[in-house]
């Protein structure tokens, strides 16, 4: 009698049904509604949404990350294997294995778990689908700068583009003439509204750049190194010669850090309500404003820190040093994230653009570089300039800016996302002093300079992002408006310890200790509750049950469970052969490869 | 000690004036004679010295225990007082008696007059009396030497004014200069003497040693006989070593350590050390060459002793330093120019220059302090030439001192040309428009930079960089190994220096190509004020520019395999010595056994900068970050990815829009004011109490049944 038995297999299931998803996908009955006639279905989705504000204003998502269909590739393949028996009655009373009647031959908790990530992934694709459907609520387009057929934009000079806009945006450019306390720092708001400068002679002073109206203006009688907004144009932090101080906006003192002292640079991370700064002393420290507490104090070993700027995607630090090298840190190591040769020299200058994917640099070997910060660290362009840079600077849209000398050159990228190609600049301009600060202005199409002769405002079009977010920073927002993203902003703070280098790290779960917990768990209970339990063949009647066929029955699927380990083997090895052809066959070396070494 | 002193002071005192009486002398023997005095002095000296004689030369106080005629003044004490004595109590008679003091006013001023100098006094010492005398004077004045106002002979005096105001400055501020850098290197001398750290001294009786034999080389070189000197001295030395029980594991300290060394490892370690010392101390010194020196002091034989030390020197000083490099050759030229008999054997200067890490400092200055001496001994001889002949010396000082000097200015002059044209260049650029071609001025600076033999292998790994910005990461691991390959062997690198060359062009190309892209580039270049800080800033910059990166690679490369080492997982050695077979000192467990007890530690996984040379990237876990993730997988899922596929999606409004932040976050239960919500019923909840009201419900609602409710039911049935 030759009977058939097979092992239970995990992969074999129910096919999906086709309406299963829209069943889960079905609003919850609340239970003031009628159960028969669903009546109120759209108007009771969740609170009442405050209509006035939210349809004004365009929606734009920080950290724009569209969920592209590469996405959607990337799900894990739950395999789906074509049903092998046709008659599952009969298979089962063949099969050594009884299942109740009425539950399903497979574990509750794969279904579960699939509908769960079928759930997620439809909620995934609709949320996407949805941002990019909101794109068209963003009207404004960004500026640009064409040449009439061939003409270098370079040679187009303030005076040209001032002639060819309208009069508001003409007004953004000016010269503030400021020769008597010397190169000035710079820093504009978050919103984009206010400027704040510092001369080094100690001149400081606050304004609402568009109406030029004054906030403060004050001589702090003292060194100004570094100027930089707080989380809003109310407070301004100034790294004075000795200490680190604190202003409001009417020039009243309101601390003075002298935990911080020596600091160069200072730079401010709006989501962890972070102000880093890096010292003469070499250390680098992190002061979170929002209570006043000193979060971190890391020394960077390696000399005087001049060289700072903040990668906006991930809020880490990178700092430059003599060595040649750019450093990553972080508050929550007292090691760098990673560090990065950059340069032969030491490093000048250091920008990370808005979207963290992009690092420029510029070295005492003249060289301007391009790094990659996804993962690979490696230039992707460089140029020699002639005299070096000794400041740069992102734009919201990826425009670079080197200052060099008396020079700013700007040079923008193709399309959205690429680096700024170096090749040729987009624009130039001459100033009366040596560079010593730059920035641009966010939501503007501007470019701040501080140098020697006081401070520039250039237009730069197309540098913006053209479309605001009301909610996140708003250039025309009131009094009220901004003490209540103020404490919107408070609450969502982000804690240090969480900056790393992969912002996303937060949704990824903990694998080590997961693994020492079940491993924890093992040595306590003694066995492994999720192990497999090993095939225990039913008892039989009719002399069946001898111990010889259990034996038998028991050999069997142990052979089959083998054998479908060495076809899976089998297969992958294949795969991985076919793998290995293709590659090989695509790249070729070719003969002359043995001379480049 | 006071007391002795006291009696000195009276003593001079007495003799300068007898007129003031001593109030117990005067009490006792008032009325005796200077004679008597003098007697009863004399009398008690040799009191004193037979006193003396028994052996112990303890001075013996005076005591007084009752009155007698014994007592002087020069054994005043103030034993009985208990107070201690002053001069002046003495001196004050013990009344004062008005007739006494007025001639002790007179005899004072009388005292206080000195006697009228007369002009012919000074006659009187020129004069030469005696035969003797006149022939002194004869001779004094023949060679011109002062003879009443020894200040400076004549010779000095032309020579004072010969020597001009500006020299005289340079001198000055020269020894100034050198006075301070003595002061520095001794209260350096001073701090590291006192430093405690055996190790650290250790490194620098090394290091001595090491210099030391490097002297004797040149030494060897320079001047034979000395050497011979210092080598007899070395046997002799040898000799004493030998003779001696120094170093042979016999004195207190290892007899000590002897005892622990069974136990101590280190103990066992340092009495090793010490016999190898004894060993090196007393081994015979090679002295292959001397034979042949004193055949005639053949020079290629030298060389092939001696020179790959003073080749590599060189060849260290010229490598990475541009400016080394002509000052330099400039050195050989000198070395050249030594080999006349007649001038000094100086210390090269520069060739301690290649003296490593620590001792730099050090070196530096000692080369200061050299440099000076030398170019005083330079001057020096210059001077006694000039003075031998005054016309011609000046073109062979110029050949031969000022060599250096003049290679110096030339570099100097060369900074500022080129600082200069720079200049000239960036205001003729201020002219023209302010829009131009750009003008590759660094890659002016580059050749020279380049052409070095000595910078191949750091050239190399920076091209190694550039290599991967044309490829993309395709060719990733080859740069790697080889940039271990590299630096794992260093010995090879002077053999094969035209491969590298070959290499190099190579790779210029290519960098060429890399850096240098072919299209138009125009803009503007930017103008340097003409300031005068800014100018020597600029040079500054020059030259830190012209000097940077030379070792940046290879520390970064250094670093990072450091980094890459402290990261790897350590093995566990669990050999116990001496278990199952023999122990000692000096006896290692076997290789077999050592393998077999020692735990390998898993390899990790590959690091994430394992294919990136210029990146180094910290694998060490982020606590802090690890306190927020989850940690435990909740109910139906079986593997972290799963979960992680759930929660990718961030539901926040701030990534989301308004519409699908409001669907991601609708709560699964709602509850609305003003309506009342029941309490819960088993029937709700697909749970009964009796079978009855099983079917009730089932007879209500049919479609509601579950699989669950369909096995209870059956379940029930079957009861």
């Amino acid at each position: 009698v030759g009977e058939m038995e097979t092992a239970p297999k995990s992969g074999r299931d129910v096919p999906p049904k086709k309406d299963k998803l829209q069943t889960k996908r079905r609003k919850p009955r609340r239970y003031w509604e009628e159960e028969t006639v669903p009546t109120r279905d759209g108007a009771s989705a969740g609170p009442p949404c405050n209509k006035k504000n939210r349809e004004l204003r365009p929606q734009r998502r920080k950290n724009a990350h569209i969920l592209k269909k590469s996405r959607i590739s990337k799900k894990p393949q739950v395999p789906k294997k074509p049903r092998e028996w046709k008659n599952p009655e009969s298979q089962r009373s063949l099969s050594g294995v009884n299942p109740g009647p009425g539950s399903s031959p497979l574990p509750r908790s794969k279904a579960k778990t699939r509908s769960r990530l079928e759930v997620a992934e439809a909620e995934e694709e609709e949320t996407s689908i949805k941002a990019a459907r909101s794109e068209l609520l963003l009207a404004e387009e960004p500026g640009f700068l064409e040449g009439e057929d061939g003409e270098d934009t370079a040679k187009i000079c303030q005076a040209d583009i001032v002639e060819a806009v309208d009069i508001a945006s003409g007004a953004k450019h000016f010269d503030l003439n400021l020769r008597q306390f010397g190169p000035y720092r710079l820093n504009y708001s978050r919103t984009g509204r206010h400027l704040a400068f510092g001369g080094r002679r100690g001149h400081v002073a606050a304004l609402d750049w568009v109406t030029k109206k004054l906030m403060c203006e004050i001589n702090v009688m003292e060194a100004v190194r570094d100027i930089r907004f707080l989380h809003s144009e109310a407070l301004l932090a100034v790294a004075q010669n000795r200490w680190l101080h604190i202003y409001d906006n009417q020039g009243i003192e309101l601390h003075c850090i002298r935990r911080c002292d020596r600091v160069t640079r200072l730079e401010f991370l709006p989501f962890h309500f972070l102000l880093a700064t890096a010292s003469e002393t070499g250390f680098l420290t992190y002061l979170d404003v929002s209570v006043g507490k000193i979060v971190a104090a890391l020394n960077a070993r390696a000399g005087r820190l001049d060289v700072m700027s903040q990668n906006p995607y991930n809020a880490v630090i990178h700092l430059g040093h003599s060595n040649g090298t750019v450093s990553l840190w972080s508050p929550a190591m007292k090691e760098p994230l990673a560090k990065i040769l950059c340069h032969r020299g030491g490093v000048r200058a250091v920008a990370v653009d808005s979207t963290g994917t992009y690092m420029a640099t510029s070295g005492l070997d003249h060289q301007l570089k391009i790094f990659d910060l996804r993962g690979t660290y490696q230039p992707l362009s460089t140029r020699t300039l002639p005299h070096g840079a000794g400041h740069l600077a992102f734009s919201q849209r990826g425009l670079l800016v080197a200052g060099m000398g008396d020079v700013v050159n700007i040079w923008a990228g193709q399309g959205k996302a690429s680096p700024p190609s170096l090749e040729q600049p987009y624009l130039t301009h001459r100033l009366s002093g040596p560079v010593h600060g730059l920035q641009f202005c966010p939501f503007e199409d501007v470019l701040g300079v501080g140098h020697s002769g006081g401070i520039t405002s250039m237009l730069v079009p197309g540098a913006g992002e053209p479309n605001f977010d009301g909610l996140e920073s708003n250039p025309y927002r009131s009094r009220k408006q901004r003490q209540e993203w103020e404490v919107k902003a408070l609450l969502e703070k982000v804690p240090a310890e969480l900056i790393c280098l992969d912002p996303r790290a937060l949704a990824k779960v903990d694998v080590i200790s997961l693994e020492q917990g079940k491993k924890e768990r093992i040595e306590r209970l003694g066995y492994d509750p999720e192990a497999k339990a090993p095939f225990q063949p039913k008892p039989k009647q009719k002399g069946r049950s001898s111990t010889a066929s259990l034996v038998k029955r028991k050999r069997k699927v142990m052979d089959e469970e083998h054998r479908d380990k060495v076809r899976q083997s089998l297969q992958q090895q294949q795969q991985r052969h076919k793998e290995v052809k293709a590659k090989s066959t695509g790249a070729w070396p070719s003969a002359l490869d043995r001379f480049v070494r | 000690m006071t007391a002795n002193r006291l009696a000195e002071s009276l003593l001079a005192l007495s003799q300068q004036e007898e007129l003031v009486d001593l109030p117990k002398d005067y009490l006792l023997s008032g009325s005796e004679d200077e004679g008597d005095n003098d007697g009863e002095r004399e009398h008690q000296k040799l009191l004193e010295a037979i006193s003396s004689l028994d052996g112990k030369n303890r001075r013996k106080l005076a005591e007084r225990s009752e009155a007698s005629l014994k007592v002087s003044e020069f054994n005043v004490s103030s034993e009985g007082s208990g107070e201690k004595l002053v001069l002046a109590d003495l001196l004050e008679p013990v009344k004062t008696s008005s007739s006494l003091a007025t001639v002790k006013k007179q005899l004072n001023r009388v005292k206080s007059k000195k006697t009228v100098e007369l002009p012919l006094n000074k006659e009187e010492i020129e004069r030469a009396r005696t035969p003797l005398e006149q022939e002194i004077f004869n001779l004094l004045h023949k060679n011109k030497q002062p003879v009443a106002d020894p200040l400076l002979t004549p010779v000095e005096k032309a020579s004072l004014q010969a020597m001009s105001l500006e020299e005289a400055k340079m001198r000055r501020a020269e020894l100034q200069r050198a006075r301070a850098l003595q002061s520095y290197y001794e209260a350096k001398a001073r701090r590291e003497k006192k430093i405690k750290s055996k190790k650290y001294h250790k490194v620098v009786k090394k290091g001595k040693a090491k210099k030391a034999l490097k002297e004797f080389e040149q030494l060897r070189k320079a001047n034979p006989a000395a050497a011979l000197e210092e080598l007899e001295k070395i046997e002799k030395a040898r000799m004493m070593e030998r003779m001696s029980l120094k170093h042979q594991n016999s004195g207190k300290w290892a007899k000590s350590k002897a005892i622990m060394a069974k136990y101590d490892l280190e103990a066992r370690q340092a009495m090793q050390e010490q016999l190898a010392k004894n060993k090196e101390l007393t081994q015979k010194l090679q002295v292959a060459s001397e034979s042949e020196e004193e055949e005639g002091g053949t020079e290629e034989v030298e060389e092939l002793l001696v020179p790959d030390v003073v080749n590599e020197v060189q060849m260290n000083a010229d490598g990475p330093n541009p400016w080394m490099l002509r000052s330099c050759t400039s050195d050989t030229k000198e070395a050249a120019t030594q080999e006349d008999p007649e001038q000094l054997p100086e210390p090269e200067a520069h060739e301690v220059s290649e003296s490593e890490g620590e001792e730099r400092p050090v070196a530096e200055e000692e080369i200061l302090l050299r440099e000076f001496e030398e170019r005083r001994s330079l001057r020096k001889r210059s001077e006694l030439s000039q003075d031998a002949e005054p016309a011609g010396s000046q073109e062979t000082k110029d050949s031969s001192s000022q060599e250096v000097l003049s290679e110096l200015r030339v570099l100097a002059q060369k900074l500022k040309e080129n600082d200069q044209s720079r200049k000239q260049k960036a205001s003729s650029e201020g002219t023209i428009p302010q829009v131009q071609r750009e003008e590759p001025a660094p890659e002016e600076e580059e050749p020279l930079l380049l052409q070095r033999p000595e910078r191949v292998q750091t050239l190399e790994e920076l091209e190694e960089l550039g290599k991967e910005e044309c490829f993309q990461n395709k060719e990733l691991p080859r740069p790697v190994l080889e940039g271990q390959q590299s630096e794992r062997t260093p010995n090879n690198r002077p053999d094969a220096p035209k491969e590298k060359k070959k290499k190099e062009q190579m790779i210029d190309l290519q960098n060429l190509l890399t850096t240098q892209s072919p299209s138009v580039k125009s803009l503007a270049v930017p103008t340097i004020e003409e300031l005068e800080d800014e100018e020597e800033r600029n040079q500054r910059q020059m030259i830190k520019e012209a000097f940077a990166g030379d070792d940046v690679i290879r520390d970064f490369l250094k670093e990072k395999r450091e980094a890459v080492e402290a990261s790897k997982p350590k093995d566990v050695d669990l050999t116990l010595p001496g278990w199952g077979e023999w122990g000692g000192v000096g006896l290692k467990p076997s290789a077999k056994k050592r393998r077999r007890f020692l735990i390998k530690a898993p390899e990790g996984p590959p690091r994430k900068d394992k294919n990136l040379p210029n990146v180094m990237i910290n694998e060490k876990r982020n606590i802090h970050t690890a306190a927020h993730q989850v940690r435990v997988l909740p109910y139906p899922f079986t593997h972290h990815w799963q979960f992680e596929r759930t929660i990718q999606t961030p539901i926040g409004s701030t990534w989301n829009t308004q519409r699908a932040f409001q669907k991601l976050t609708t709560p699964k239960v709602v509850t609305k004011p003003g309506h009342i919500i029941n309490p819960i019923k088993a029937e709700d909840v697909g749970y009964r109490s009796s079978s009855r009201s099983d079917l009730s419900v089932i007879q209500r609602n049919p479609k509601r049944i579950t699989t669950r409710h369909k096995k209870q039911l059956k379940k029930s049935s079957v009861d």
